[in-house]
């Protein structure tokens, strides 16, 4: 059996007793209570509300659901090879939610993620920003919902918009050939420009009244880039791919994330000066691959330092998203403050998804996206012992099929991919 | 607990002496001492015991911090034959031409200065246990080194250790082409490389007329079926771990099992085995297909709990990282049910024993090399760090990392 729906905080309002609470946007509340109804958090403090249920979590320590700003759980294949630029392409599309690299990044505390495709392209895609509630189509992960074709929001950047994902983009040498375009850094930035250009003129169309019948997605959505509509998630390693990133970000207009950064720390300036927020991969050592070898676990703190805004991600499965918290507890190692290293992996990165009005901090009136910890958030011994979405219980680790998640392996038969969701007698 | 060497104590000390306190000083072998001291003269340690009663020479540099361990070993690396970079110039963990080659030697490929030891070493790694990287059903030979900037022969505490010997999907991938596409392939491989050893064996007492041409490849594999060297068979899956036990029964081989991502499956038959396992690993990659598929943060754990002896590897990596860091893999198995006193004893003391180097490193005891680490807390914990490393008596890190 799978049903993990073990609990849920539906109907009558549940009252989560004893716990130290991290509210991340507020000061850290010992022996506090966490109430929460109809999948929002009803109140974060002392009080506990007469008509609730209680919860006794004495002991432990409950921060918000984690945010995953670069992920690829879901089991797809990351890389289309239609041309260097697919902006019609959409991670949605090969998201299997029953994989489960899906159940494990629950078991790591995370409750959103940015699903993407690959950096083998210079623009590979669409992300989906999708909540890991325990469900078998994709639809129903869905967070929010992007407007109707054709482009159908007026003017203006950095507007907020239904739109739920972004657009992955890439440089450096992952998306170069030798077998395809572009084979230079220098035809990367020309491909992109060209798309972005594009995408200037579409949009320009489309405010005009004069634009196409039929709807074009990748036109719209390069217009959507070029408008601020659509968060821009672009991968890169190096100081000067950086750099052209900051060239674009000013020609277009772009709303960027920039993900990796490994080389954030040579250019921590002219990251603070664009505003350019940084998701940051902590890796156990440089090196593998040319643009590694120079990444360093103290970039957190340097970003920090310069008052950037500053997320980890797994890029899972680079690292684990059951070991999600790790991240966060390295940059600590290499001087980032605790209190900034849990923002971000939780409200930083909900402000790059643009949905930190809905998620990422326990307060009232959000998404009861939370984590049940044994222990204080950034150590090694600590365990992630439950998971909620919406108020929904999604993951507990006290049960054998959590433990299992928790722990990895199988003790049966070694089937890819499969969550343990099957009829009795089936695979598992 | 108290040991006292037969030095001259309390004179003026050599540039050489060392004295490190830690308010916890775990030797690992014996108590845990609180607030105590290590005493250390011309690479060795002269004593050890309560701050208050380990000799203070004059003159002796002094370390400090909350917590002292023994330096930590690497079970099996290709750090030291696999650099940074990760192209050709920079990797000597393989060769790809023919899936027998155990005239191989590490030794004639490790680079002390290359930049991700003193990366590990940063972090406590002050021995490692160098080889070929899995995926030759028969490779070439390992070297247990101390990890210092050094010409290998100095450094070098056993040359050609074990052989490598490696099942699974890594034999399939590498040599599909030249008999090993199947696991009954890599198998068949081994054994007749060892059956054709232990007939050059025999030849090689005949006449000296009928004696074979010297095979250096063979005369290692000679090695092995006499019980001089040991093989290290990397296994992940459960069948192959039972093939690896099959064979060292039918050639009566001494093993070590490295990889054993389902090694928590087949726990008791490793034990009932007597033999030792290197996990790693840890934070394997499981999600992929593959052989690492049931990996699991419980492993050393479930193997601990059956009697198996673990210590942990860093193994191969081909991408990022480019190399692992056995103090974390380990943190994580400790979390996940080894607990911290038996991660510290895998890490360290139990790692030497596998390895055969427990009567000069692996644990703080007078008269070892002095291997030491110095950390700023619970040296298990994300948020520590490695203040200052010490091998064979130098200091070869004083920042925190």
């Amino acid at each position: 059996m799978w049903t993990l729906l073990l609990g849920t905080a539906w109907g009558a309002p549940m009252a989560f007793v004893g716990a130290t609470l991290h509210p991340v946007d507020g000061p850290v509340i010992e022996n506090g209570v966490l109430v929460v109804e109809d999948g929002k958090v009803l109140s974060v403090g002392l009080e506990v509300p007469a008509a609730a249920q209680t919860v006794d979590v004495s002991g432990k320590h409950i921060i918000p659901g984690l945010v995953d700003t670069h992920s690829h759980i879901g089991g797809a294949r990351l890389n289309d090879d239609l041309s260097p630029t697919q902006p019609g392409l959409s991670a949605i599309d090969a998201f299997d939610p029953t994989h489960d690299s899906v159940a494990r990044a629950r078991a790591g505390g995370i409750t959103t993620v940015n699903v993407m495709p690959g950096s083998g392209k210079l623009m590979g895609g669409q992300t989906a920003y999708l909540k890991l509630r325990s469900a078998v189509v994709v639809d129903d992960l869905i967070l929010c919902t992007d407007p109707a074709p054709p482009f159908s929001t007026g003017p203006g950047p950095r507007r907020r918009t239904g739109i739920c994902g972004g657009m992955k983009m890439a440089n450096g040498t992952n998306p170069q050939g030798p077998g395809h375009d572009p084979k230079s850094r220098m035809g990367a930035a020309w491909l992109q420009r060209e798309a972005l250009g594009k995408g200037q003129d579409h949009f320009r169309k489309l405010k005009a009244g004069g634009g196409p019948d039929v709807p074009q997605p990748d036109q719209d959505a390069l217009a959507q880039l070029v408008s601020g509509q659509r968060t821009v998630h672009f991968h890169t390693h190096r100081a000067d791919d950086i750099a052209t990133i900051a060239a674009l970000q000013r020609e277009f207009e772009l709303d960027v994330v920039l993900h990796h950064v490994s080389e954030a720390w040579k250019v921590g300036d002219l990251i603070a000066d664009a505003e350019l927020p940084c998701s940051l991969i902590a890796l156990d050592a440089p090196g593998g691959k040319q643009e590694a070898l120079q990444v360093a676990l103290e970039n957190g703190a340097i970003l920090e330092d310069k008052g950037v805004l500053v997320a980890f991600h797994t890029d899972d499965p680079i690292t684990d998203s059951r070991l999600f918290l790790r991240s966060a507890g390295l940059a600590v190692r290499a001087g980032m403050s605790p209190a900034g290293a849990l923002e971000a992996l939780t409200l930083a990165p909900a402000r790059m998804m643009r949905l930190d009005r809905r998620l990422g901090s326990l307060s009232a009136g959000k998404d009861a996206d939370f984590v049940v910890l044994s222990g204080p958030p950034l150590s090694s011994w600590t365990q992630v012992e439950q998971t909620w979405v919406e108020g929904t219980l999604v993951f507990d680790r006290s049960t054998p099929e959590g433990a299992r998640l928790a722990t990895g392996g199988r003790p049966g038969m070694n089937v890819v991919g499969l969550d343990g969701r099957t009829p009795s007698g089936a695979v598992q | 607990m108290m040991g006292l060497a037969l030095v001259v104590l309390g004179g003026l000390a050599s540039a050489d002496t060392l004295r490190i306190t830690g308010e916890q000083v775990h030797t690992v072998s014996g108590e845990t001492i609180d607030n105590g001291a290590v005493l250390v003269e011309d690479g060795r340690i002269v004593a050890v015991g309560a701050d208050a009663q380990v000799p203070r020479p004059e003159g002796a540099r002094q370390l400090s911090g909350a917590v002292v361990t023994p330096g930590l070993i690497d079970g099996w690396a290709t750090a030291g034959l696999t650099g940074p970079h990760n192209h050709t110039p920079d990797q000597d963990h393989a060769e790809r031409d023919q899936p027998v080659r155990p005239e191989l030697r590490a030794l004639d490929a490790w680079h002390p200065r290359d930049p991700l030891l003193g990366w590990i070493r940063g972090f406590g790694v002050t021995t490692v246990h160098a080889g070929p990287s899995p995926g030759q059903p028969v490779s070439g030979r390992t070297l247990v080194v101390s990890n210092r900037v050094a010409r290998v022969g100095e450094v070098a505490l056993v040359d050609d250790a074990f052989v490598v010997l490696s099942l699974g999907d890594g034999p399939k991938h590498r040599f599909a082409g030249q008999g090993t596409a199947s696991r009954m392939g890599s198998a068949a491989v081994i054994r007749q490389a060892l059956v054709e050893a232990r007939d050059y064996a025999e030849r090689r007492s005949l006449p000296v007329a009928d004696r074979p041409p010297v095979d250096l490849g063979l005369e290692a594999l000679v090695d092995l079926l006499e019980g001089r060297r040991r093989a290290l068979v990397h296994a992940h899956r459960a069948d192959d771990i039972h093939t690896a036990l099959r064979i060292a029964e039918e050639f009566d081989l001494d093993i070590v099992l490295a990889g054993g991502a389902e090694a928590w499956l087949v726990a008791d038959a490793i034990a009932e085995a007597g033999v030792p396992v290197l996990v790693g690993p840890v934070m394997a990659r499981s999600w992929r297909e593959g052989e690492q598929r049931n990996s699991s943060f419980s492993c050393a754990g479930a193997l601990a709990d059956a009697g198996v002896q673990v210590a942990f590897m860093s193994g191969y990596e081909g991408y990022v990282p480019k190399v692992r860091v056995v103090l974390w893999e380990a943190a994580v198995a400790g979390a996940n049910g080894l607990g911290p006193e038996r991660t510290l004893q895998a890490l360290t003391l139990d790692a030497a024993r596998i390895l055969g180097i427990d009567d000069r490193t692996g644990s703080l005891d007078v008269g070892k090399r002095a291997d030491i680490v110095v950390f700023d807390g619970d040296p298990l914990e994300y948020a520590s760090h490695a203040c200052a490393v010490v091998v064979g008596g130098e200091v070869v890190s004083e920042t925190c990392r």
